[in-house]
């Protein structure tokens, strides 16, 4: 795949787009559709596209197995760690309304937080499953 | 109308797809041609507004799994098994009866578009259609819903994905090692 000028330069063009996009999911999901889970899976799959064109050695470098490890781990305990700040505030775990002095706003940073542990999570586990079928079977 | 012709359109572009994916045998087309079938179901999942569903839908069924396929096709072999005439019959038969009970299924459920069913109906909606605008406060009560009224089945769920990681991880990561 490394000889084709035109993958390469749409590849080189596209991931920055792809990756971007997933952000924007991530974040608009509270005023759009979208929220964690897709853009995990957008971002995981912008990088699955530059690893099937620069090679998946050429991915590992830019995002090593080890980060996707404890991105999967810090998902969750951001996810969890939120339910258990709003319980230290003295209301049931994952009631965001404690976590700012107006309740709204308060859902606001719960949801924001909880949507960006779930992209997370997924980034971290998807491009993890890629990582290990890609790598298995080659011995280097 | 346009809605109806594109509807038709998609459909049987789906039957088509499914009917070429089970005649062929080199099992690479047929990676190819599940990715497209997603790619049909996000543009069906589309006119129906279900726009995040649509997203999941072309990102993981069109992207990451047709990926994932190649990847196990290049450890084990891209060519199906050719199976016996009577057993393909015996296949043929469950699927017909399974798809059979499916039809029948759908006979109860309500026709689409309708006003009078438990979605439009239920107590709950008011509360997750209206009132989450002045509790949550946020514009897509998809999200509202999912992130918090019903944060703790989400945070189950995303445990789920973080085992399942863990768990391919830990049965194809490891021999990796072991043979270096």
């Amino acid at each position: 795949m490394r000889q084709h000028t035109l993958l390469r330069v749409c590849t080189r063009m596209l991931v920055p787009l792809i990756l971007i996009f997933a952000l924007y999911v991530q974040f608009h999901g509270d005023y759009g559709p979208g929220g964690g889970f897709q853009a995990g899976v957008i971002f995981a799959a912008g990088i699955v596209l530059y690893a099937l064109v620069f090679g998946v050695e050429a991915a590992r470098r830019a995002v090593p197995a080890t980060w996707l490890r404890i991105l999967s781990a810090g998902g969750v305990l951001l996810f969890a760690g939120t339910g258990v700040v709003s319980m230290l505030a003295g209301h049931n775990f994952l009631d965001y309304d404690a976590l700012a002095g107006d309740p709204v706003a308060g859902q606001h940073i719960g949801i924001i937080l909880v949507e960006f542990g779930v992209g997370m999570t997924v980034t971290g586990v998807i491009l993890s499953f890629f990582y290990v079928f890609a790598g298995r079977g080659r011995r280097d | 109308m346009i809605i109806e012709v594109l509807n038709t359109l998609l459909l049987s572009m789906l039957v088509v797809t499914a009917l070429g994916i089970a005649r062929m045998r080199s099992l690479f087309p047929v990676a190819m041609m599940t990715g497209l079938f997603s790619l049909l179901s996000a543009s069906l999942f589309v006119l129906l507004d279900a726009v995040d569903v649509a997203l999941t839908e072309a990102a993981v069924g069109a992207g990451i799994i047709t990926v994932l396929f190649l990847g196990t096709f290049a450890l084990t072999s891209a060519k199906e098994k050719t199976v016996l005439p009577r057993r393909a019959l015996l296949g043929l038969g469950v699927v017909c009866v399974t798809g059979a009970i499916l039809v029948y299924a759908s006979l109860d459920m309500p026709h689409f578009g309708a006003s009078d069913t438990p979605v439009h109906n239920h107590p709950m909606r008011e509360r997750f259609v209206e009132t989450s605008q002045a509790e949550v406060g946020i514009p897509n009560m998809v999200t509202a819903v999912l992130a918090s009224y019903r944060g703790y089945d989400t945070l189950g769920e995303v445990c789920v994905i973080f085992t399942a990681g863990l768990g391919v991880v830990m049965l194809l990561g490891a021999r990796k090692k072991a043979a270096r």
